[in-house]
């Protein structure tokens, strides 16, 4: 599903790379956790994922397609396939958890009649169910990053990428987000997320992919936050 | 596509940045009211010239008791000879379409009959035998106009030799100045106008940076994501065009009608060209607006 081919990323201000020669396999379905210090190349590598940036070096394929081919109108099409998450949640504060899910379909074109089918079906899966008028002022943090979580699956993405998405919420409420992660990840949806939060990779117990300093320190299946080594 | 989307968009934006906006529109609807009565100017000279050239007409004065040149002094009055003279001299002219004489008695008719009813101060103080004999020379081609002057000039009995054209030339003058005028004001005010519509839009995108972030996340096609801006763009555009086409119109009724009644023919413009003007009005400033804004979207809008 996301396949990184000996990529190395140097941004022009820098002169370490942020990735130096990072291979890395992803498979369908799988769920990844993407850990390691701030700076080690975490958030380029989704960057990259999504094409908002190109790799100097080696090759990136996402969802079966190489990014190096894929023409810059057609970037849209890929970016459809793929959900994103944020710490900051990233809501439109003038719109209403409806609204905000429905956003996300209603600005690929999908019909209305579509949109006021689907979008009470993710609000449930998330857990916001009778939430849906509610203004993202008037809920909490971990309830903001279910709408998140929700707009960005909505539209059935293959991959859902969570860039350190629990780096705002309380431990308990994290735990809440992470079962949502989870139920997506059974529909078939590939997760990768990049966080900081021990504890969760710990009690996940899924595959970690570790950087540090842009290259790959560990992968490993069922691993944990520390050094398990 | 969702029309309805793509245009709450565009009022949300438009609302959202109001002063710009009026701005905007005012400084289109002046450069293109300008540009508009140049273009105004331009057609209504180019009309005059097309009717002129098709009458321009070659005045040959023949000398009488009163004619002050140096040679109508020493000779007196053209004789019948003279007259006689002047006739084969024309005929041999090639570029000479036709002729008239007119006696003093008909000249002095043909005076009264262009100017009496407009200008009767003018006609009550001259008198019959101030216009000379003379002979209406019509051209094949105006241009061939020096020719025809040159061969004519210093024969027997003639005192002077005078065409419309010298005349009006002055005038078209006076018109293609005013042009222009009107034409380079519009360029720099149509400039000014596409430097304050870069910077509507520039703060429109960062307004709404927010909703365009997300729609680049969640795939949403950059014409998508473009729409809004640009129809923010050629709205304002077209509004402005709208208000320089009443300027326009208003134009056309008092400047050009004014120039128009200072003659005693039909050169009025007609509806066509104060269309044609108008559509090229408010095209322009369309154009412009999007133009601009789609510029100033790839510089602040990164897809």
């Amino acid at each position: 599903m996301i396949h990184f081919d000996n990529v190395t990323k140097v941004y022009t201000t820098q002169k370490r790379p942020a990735l130096d020669g990072v291979s890395i396999d992803v498979d369908k379905g799988e769920f990844v956790f993407l850990v390691g210090p701030s700076g080690s190349g975490k958030s380029t590598f989704l960057r990259l994922v999504l094409k908002e940036e190109k790799p100097d070096k080696g090759r990136v394929h996402v969802a079966g397609k190489d990014l190096a081919r894929l023409s810059n109108w057609k970037v849209p099409h890929l970016r459809r396939r793929i959900g994103c998450v944020f710490q900051d949640f990233r809501l439109l504060p003038n719109k209403n958890v409806f609204e905000n899910v429905a956003f996300a379909l209603e600005v690929i074109g999908k019909p209305r009649r579509f949109i006021r089918k689907v979008v009470p079906e993710v609000v449930e899966l998330v857990g916001l169910e009778g939430k849906a008028g509610r203004m993202p002022h008037e809920l909490s943090g971990g309830e903001q990053q279910r709408v998140a979580i929700a707009r960005a699956f909505v539209n059935r993405p293959q991959i859902l990428l969570a860039d350190e998405p629990t780096g705002n919420i309380d431990p308990a409420t994290s735990i809440g987000i992470m079962k949502v992660l989870d139920r997506i990840n059974r529909t078939g949806t590939t997760v990768v997320m990049a966080t900081h939060d021990a504890a969760i990779v710990d009690s996940m117990r899924k595959r970690v992919i570790e950087l540090e300093e842009g290259l790959v320190v560990r992968d490993q299946t069922r691993g944990v936050y520390g050094q398990a080594y | 596509m969702r029309a309805q989307f793509v245009l709450s968009e565009t009022w949300i934006g438009l609302r959202r940045n109001l002063t710009m906006t009026v701005s905007v529109i005012t400084t289109v609807a002046i450069s293109l009211a300008l540009f508009g009565a140049g273009l105004l100017v331009n057609q209504q000279v180019t009309e005059m010239r097309n009717y002129w050239d098709q009458r321009i007409t070659l005045t040959v004065y023949m000398c009488n008791d009163i004619s002050p040149a140096p040679a109508c002094q020493e000779n007196g009055p053209a004789t019948e000879e003279d007259q006689d003279n002047m006739r084969s001299i024309l005929d041999d002219q090639a570029e000479v379409a036709d002729y008239e004489f007119l006696s003093e008695a008909e000249a002095w008719q043909d005076f009264q009959e262009r100017l009496g009813s407009t200008n009767e101060a003018l006609a009550g103080a001259a008198q019959e035998g101030d216009i000379p004999e003379n002979f209406r020379v019509q051209l094949t081609d105006p241009d061939q106009y020096d020719t025809v002057r040159n061969a004519v000039e210093g024969a027997s009995g003639v005192d002077s030799v005078s065409d419309d054209q010298s005349v009006l030339e002055q005038f078209f003058g006076l018109l293609d100045g005013l042009k222009w005028a009107a034409l380079v004001l519009a360029g720099v005010q149509l400039a000014a106008a596409a430097l304050l519509i870069g910077n509507t839009i520039r703060l429109s995108a960062y307004s709404r940076r927010r909703e365009t972030g997300i729609m680049r996340l969640v795939g949403a096609s950059n014409f998508y994501i473009q729409l809004p801006f640009l129809l923010e763009g050629a709205i304002a555009g077209l509004i402005g065009g709208i208000i320089a086409s009443g300027f326009i119109v208003a134009t056309r009724f008092t400047l050009l009608t004014q120039i128009e009644g200072w003659f005693q023919f039909d050169v009025a413009l007609g509806t066509g060209s104060l269309l044609y003007v108008i559509g090229m009005s408010v095209i322009l400033g369309v154009l412009l607006c999007t133009i601009t804004s789609f510029l100033t979207l790839r510089r602040y809008l990164k897809i």
